[in-house]
């Protein structure tokens, strides 16, 4: 046993260093018209050995690291305890979100105008979330092609702004029922697939909207993107120094304030907001209705849930319908926000990056998908000067996660449901 | 109610089920027994829309059924068990109840969404149901556990109770005294004569306690090797010699 693990251990050492010496360890230098290879510094070698060393020792004590990562308590020990009584959980639930939602409230009026924008982007994220979390979390149906839905709600709202000179409002909706209408046509083909297959058929599609878009050059614009995409307005006035659209007035001639760019900021914000808000009480109810409950059953079963009567066409396009629709939501947002798009928002990191906060979060766990939208978001800016290592330490704090807590941050809990003893 | 005739069903060059034929009338039980790998089961799947037949026809209540989608035919009033037990096992028990139900229930999204009068007396009702059913089966007092954490003896109750919910006429029960205790063979005999008898369910079993089926059955089919080897009442089968040759002489 431990002569085999040391020899794996030896194996793994080997491996880091001949691949990452020939990379690290040598430089191309042009000199001139000639390029010769110089061999990199001592530093960087002992680095590159140090790292193979750790290898080692890793793979050399796996079993005892992996044992004491399982072991450190979780900070919400949830044993097969049974749902909290309903009345209390709604209780406690309503004062902690309208609270969160009052702070979220006044909270842009204190900050500057980038945290003000960092959040919006965070908002955007926690809609795509939630909408995923239908699809992935809910149903089961592993769609790594989530961002296409997100391009056609924001493309929709560009294209039309570009030729019809659409208002936001009216934007809002078709995008989301555009996006929807994607979701419910991509989902036919893929009713069959489960599992490795759906997701790479889904993966598929999301780039082929994408190509589409890169490609379709008289429509789009290609890679040039559209820009020129208006911001939302507030009962017609518009938040611009100077009035863009006839008939609208501007926000701060009407109430006689100086104008500042912060007001344009804050209103797209607490616009994004209220979708989310939205998002997430339209989601919370699904999941009480006989449409939820289907999601997670074909989940749990589906030979058992066709058994009763649940037809799989249905409640499988019914997901991908309503995660889609979030996703135009969210793209219109998006769009309106940046004020500019092209299909470079809309690779397939995009796609990892929704899936992995829903993964993190807890699948079906709307508190702990909103709590890891703000965690994948933010960090990364927050650590700005390791940008380079951001997804270095995505990747490993997803393999952390997968250790520690394979059930998410905050895995879904049920709801308790009182019934009455009948005659 | 139910006439399957001359049921084939090959798997590439097996034949699991051979000119198979057998009826149930109202308020009856039927059982079909047969050694493992007789073909039992397969039956079942061809019956509830899982396989499509490569011949012979199944009528439920004189309506041609066979090669019907799976879903289409438990909405039509036949709903079966397994043999391995399935349920939604990270729902609580009552969800499991609640998915069941999701045709009384079906009210357009928007309805549910902000919660009509309509949708909540539908609501309220499909909870009543199920109170009514987990107490019948003894699992009121869990409604809120996971399924997946009851016992196995819970679970296989939960499942029938699931399959009540949507009122069948006809119920298909696959093995359900597998792994059941003495005590808890006992309730599942009663229980399967009370769904026949109140609740004028008719029922389809498949077992393999043969003092649990010639006690409840009204008439018993015998296959073996996917070919059928007697049919009649209980008492007939005690004494069919090719029956207790093939099958009971074993035991
Ligand atoms: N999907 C299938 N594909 C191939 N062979 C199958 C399939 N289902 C059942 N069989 C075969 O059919 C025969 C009957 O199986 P089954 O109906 O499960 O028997 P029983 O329920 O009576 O024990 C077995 O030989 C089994 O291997
Ligand atoms: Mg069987």
């Amino acid at each position: 046993m431990a002569a085999n693990n040391f020899r794996h251990a030896l194996f793994c050492a080997f491996i880091t260093l001949i691949i990452s010496y020939p990379i690290i360890g040598f430089n191309l230098e042009a000199q001139g018209i000639n390029v010769t290879l110089t061999g990199a510094d001592a530093s960087t070698i002992v680095m590159v050995l140090l790292a193979a060393l750790i290898v080692f020792l890793f793979q050399m004590f796996r079993e005892q690291i992996m044992g004491g990562l399982k072991s450190i308590p979780h900070p919400l020990p949830q044993s097969n305890k049974e749902p909290m009584a309903e009345n209390r959980r709604a209780k406690i639930e309503s004062w902690v979100l309208t609270g969160i939602v009052i702070f979220a409230l006044f909270w842009p009026f204190l900050v500057s105008r980038g945290s003000v924008d960092l959040a919006t982007l965070v908002l955007i994220y926690i809609m795509l979330a939630l909408g995923l979390n239908v699809v992935v979390g809910l149903a089961g149906l592993l769609d790594l092609g989530y961002v296409a839905f997100y391009a056609v709600g924001a493309y929709t709202f560009a294209l039309l702004s570009q030729y019809t000179g659409i208002s936001f409002w009216l934007a809002l909706p078709i995008g989301a029922l555009l996006a929807a209408l994607f979701g419910l046509v991509l989902g036919f083909p893929v009713l069959r697939l489960r599992g490795d297959y759906l997701a790479i058929v889904t993966l598929g599609f999301g780039e082929i909207i994408r190509i589409l878009l890169n490609n379709w050059t008289t429509l789009t614009g290609g890679p040039n993107g559209i820009g020129g995409i208006p911001d939302p307005t507030l009962f017609g006035m518009e938040f611009g120094r100077r009035v863009k659209e006839e008939g609208n007035t501007s926000f701060h001639e009407t109430f006689g304030i100086a104008y500042s760019g912060e007001h344009k900021v804050i209103f797209l914000y607490l616009i994004a907001l209220v979708l989310a808000v939205f998002t997430a009480l339209v989601i919370r109810r699904f999941m009480r209705m006989p449409v939820g409950r289907a999601w997670e059953a074909l989940r749990e079963d589906e030979i058992a849930a066709r058994s009763l009567g649940l037809s799989r066409t249905a409640v499988k396009l019914s997901a991908f319908t309503i995660g889609a629709f979030f996703a135009g939501f969210a793209g219109t947002v998006f769009a309106s926000k940046q004020g500019f798009i092209s299909p470079e928002s809309f690779v397939f990191l995009e796609s990892a990056i929704i899936l992995a906060i829903v993964v993190l979060g807890g699948m079906g766990s709307q508190i702990g998908v909103v709590l890891a939208a703000i965690a994948v978001t933010i960090l990364p800016e927050l650590a700005r000067e390791f940008s380079e290592y951001r997804m270095l330490i995505f990747g490993a704090a997803m393999v952390l996660m997968m250790v520690w807590r394979p059930q998410g941050l905050m895995p879904m809990r049920r709801i308790h449901i009182e019934l009455k003893r009948q005659e | 109610m139910l006439e399957v005739q001359n049921l084939s069903m090959r798997f590439g060059g097996l034949l699991a089920v051979d000119e198979v034929s057998l009826d149930v009338q109202e308020h009856e039980i039927v059982s079909i027994i047969g050694p493992n790998g007789a073909g039992k089961t397969t039956v079942f799947n061809c019956m509830s829309g899982f396989y499509k037949p490569t011949g012979g026809k199944i009528l439920f209540e004189g309506r041609e059924v066979q090669g019907k989608p799976d879903y289409k035919i438990s909405r039509l009033g036949m709903v079966r068990t397994f043999q391995h037990v399935r349920l939604f096992s990270q729902m609580t028990v009552v969800e499991n109840l609640l998915v069941a139900q999701h045709r009384h229930l079906n009210t357009n999204l928007i309805s549910g969404l902000i919660k009509t009068p309509s949708y909540r007396t539908k609501e309220q009702k499909s909870l009543d149901r199920a109170a009514y059913w987990l107490d019948r089966v003894g699992l009121l007092d869990l409604a809120n556990r996971e399924a997946g954490n009851l016992a196995y003896g819970q679970q296989r109750r939960l499942e029938i109770a699931r399959c009540m919910v949507t009122e069948p006429k006809l119920l298909m029960l696959d093995e359900p005294a597998a792994g059941l205790n003495p005590a808890e063979t006992k309730e599942l005999n009663q229980l399967i004569v009370s769904l026949k008898e109140d609740y004028n369910v008719s029922v389809v079993l498949i077992e393999h306690d043969m003092s649990l089926v010639m006690d409840i059955s009204d008439r018993i089919n015998v296959i073996n090797q996917g070919r059928p080897l007697a049919s009649g009442t209980p008492e007939e089968i005690r004494q069919n010699d090719d029956v207790i040759k093939a099958y009971l002489g074993e035991a």
